[in-house]
């Protein structure tokens, strides 16, 4: 005997009740769907590995011999000619210097014209139809090619205030490339400060709170972690581009000066940068170039990949604080 | 209500011929509405009837929905709120708010106590501000269950906790008023008696005006009861949220003069 539903059964009835039950919730063959799904993505991850390793593994293998031989001296080298290779007085140190003052515009025009952007967009703009079409434009501009940003810089910042870049210089290329990547800053910093919670706000504002108050107590601290991923990256972008620079004049032959990376008086001199250098190399017809350019390819993804994990490591903290 | 007693200084709020909109949306018609002093009011009325947004009016708290648009009149003490010269912050440091679901900062139970001392410079130094701390913690019941870790984090209290803790924050900046949408209608059951046996302590100090869809809740705390409900006009197919019936909160259970608070408060419509 047994109850179901209040109802008294008869053995039968039950044993056949349990019976349909058992059968019903089986598993009835395999789901083949989910598992090709789930294969198909495992498939793609590791293919995704595998050519970034392969990328890695051919790059270090062509530059062994300057990364094991005479990587010191390569760091502090310049640019130069075959001798120099011979010589080993051939390098990245011009290149270096270059991308370090790109990354210093970078940081000090695009990440608080960005930032403060995305906060007055966010947080103060009236929502209408010309702040739509702003933040539409924004958005068009982080699609558009960095060649025609390159063209930009030629016209705004080498032949258009000379006087204060000195032309093709290290100046106008940071000026260029900041001006690349501060869309990127804007969107991502908007995109942070919109996944703020509405009642974090309510409650900032229901205390009495003032508006910049509770963007500056509320919403910034909270949306720092995503503002900061969004700016470091940016910056590995800026970093990383070409195109733009080749317009507005990197050298890839040979530098006169040679000063130390954080001298600021290149800044109004000839320069060179990092994706430059590597290309220059890579175009030179003698295979010791090649070594050269891959080694200098190491480097740059060493500094990238540091600028990364600063990044995840700034994440996790601002993070952590938000949690505690 | 005779027109004598409306305008008597005693009142914290009067309402007068309130409209609120939302864009084309009309979400409240022609509310009139007076607050006494040391009192609990209670807005009950089923959903969509403007309960939220009439108590969202009494802080300005709509002014952060940029489509809202408020017509007539709230005298707070006297003043208009909706005068172009008032300021909407310095309203809300008087009138104070607890919300639906706890909002705590991501901050310590401490650093959200004194969160709006700090912004209003109430206490510049830190002995003053330990005492504003700990006093709005004993207001709100909740000083002897984190008193020994004020510094850790608000986040890992509980939820009835952490809804004290937003009365403890707002009580902070020493309001008269205290606006308290739905306060209990994410905890349990035990949390929630406590929330009403603070109220009930609390109304010595302050003025509440609570949003409540319990109507138990409301016949067991408040003094005054004002009904909403909602006129839905068929032609336009548009819901106007309307004040049925405001009165003592007694009258309002046992004897209402209108029958869509009877049919309300018996649980024949919802």
């Amino acid at each position: 005997m047994a109850v179901t539903f209040g109802r008294v059964l008869d053995n039968k009835t039950s044993t056949r009740i349990e019976r349909e039950v058992a059968s019903a919730i089986k598993r009835q063959g395999s789901d083949w769907k989910g598992n090709t799904f789930y294969t198909l993505l495992l498939v793609m991850l590791v293919l995704t590995l595998f050519i970034l390793a392969v990328l890695i593994y051919g790059v270090v293998a062509d530059g062994w011999d300057i990364l094991t031989g005479w990587l010191p001296s390569f760091l502090g080298g310049t640019l130069g000619s075959i001798k120099a290779f011979e010589g080993q007085t051939l390098g990245v140190q011009q290149g270096l210097a270059g991308s370090f003052w790109i990354a210093v515009f970078v940081a000090l025009l695009s990440f608080p014209i960005g930032i403060a952007s995305a906060i007055y967009l966010e947080e103060y703009a009236p929502k209408n139809r010309f702040s739509n079409f702003i933040e539409l434009n924004i958005r068009n501009l982080a699609g558009v090619p960095s060649v025609v940003y390159g063209l930009l810089g030629l016209f705004l910042f080498v032949e258009g205030i000379p006087s204060i870049t000195g032309g093709r210089t290290a100046a106008s290329a940071g000026l260029t490339l900041a001006i690349l990547v501060l869309p990127i800053v804007i969107i991502t910093s908007q995109e942070a400060l919109r996944a703020v919670p509405a009642t974090l706000k309510e409650g900032s504002y229901g205390v009495g709170a003032t508006r910049w108050e509770t963007v500056r107590r509320q919403a910034l601290p909270y949306a720092a972690p995503g503002i900061l991923t969004g700016t470091l990256l940016s910056m590995s972008r800026a970093i990383g581009e070409a195109a733009p620079l080749i317009l507005v004049g990197a050298i890839t032959g040979f530098l006169g000066s040679n000063p130390s990376i954080v001298d600021p008086r290149q800044l109004d001199d000839a320069f060179t940068a990092m994706p430059i250098l590597i290309t220059g190399w890579t175009q030179n017809p003698m295979p010791e170039f090649r070594v050269a350019a891959a080694a200098a390819i190491v480097v740059l993804l060493v500094f990238v990949l540091l600028l990364n994990a600063a990044t995840i490591y700034l994440r996790y903290h601002f993070e952590k604080k938000r949690e505690a | 209500m005779n027109p004598e007693a409306r305008n008597s200084n005693n009142l914290v709020f009067c309402a007068q011929d309130l409209n609120v909109y939302y864009g084309e949306f009309h979400a409240l018609r022609d509310v009139c509405l007076d607050i006494l002093p040391n009192e609990i009011t209670a807005f009950i009325g089923p959903s969509g009837c403007g309960k939220t947004t009439l108590l969202r009016c009494f802080n300005r708290m709509n002014d952060l929905i940029p489509i809202a648009r408020v017509t007539g009149s709230i005298e707070y003490m006297g003043v208009n709120l909706y005068d172009p010269g008032v300021d909407a912050v310095e309203v809300r440091r008087r009138i104070g708010m607890v919300f639906q679901k706890p909002n705590p900062f991501p901050k310590s139970i401490y650093d959200n106590v004194a969160y709006g001392p700090r912004i209003t410079g109430m206490a510049k130094r830190k002995p003053a501000l330990d005492e504003i701390v700990e006093i709005s913690l004993r207001k709100a019941a909740l000083f002897d269950e984190v008193k020994d870790r004020l510094k850790n984090s608000a986040m890992g209290l509980s939820g009835g906790q952490q809804q004290r803790l937003c009365i403890a924050r707002a009580i902070a900046v020493n309001p008269d008023v205290l606006l308290m949408d739905e306060p209990c209608s994410a905890l349990d059951p035990i949390a929630t008696t406590r929330i009403e046996e603070l109220m009930n302590e609390l109304k010595d100090d302050y003025t509440i005006v609570i949003v409540t869809h319990n109507m138990q809740q409301a016949a067991r705390i408040s003094n005054k009861t004002a009904f909403f409900s909602v006129d839905v006009n068929l032609e336009t197919d548009t819901r106007t949220g309307t004040l049925i019936e405001f009165g003592d909160t007694e009258e309002i259970f046992s004897t209402p003069k209108d029958s869509r608070t009877e049919n309300y408060v018996t649980g024949r419509f919802g």
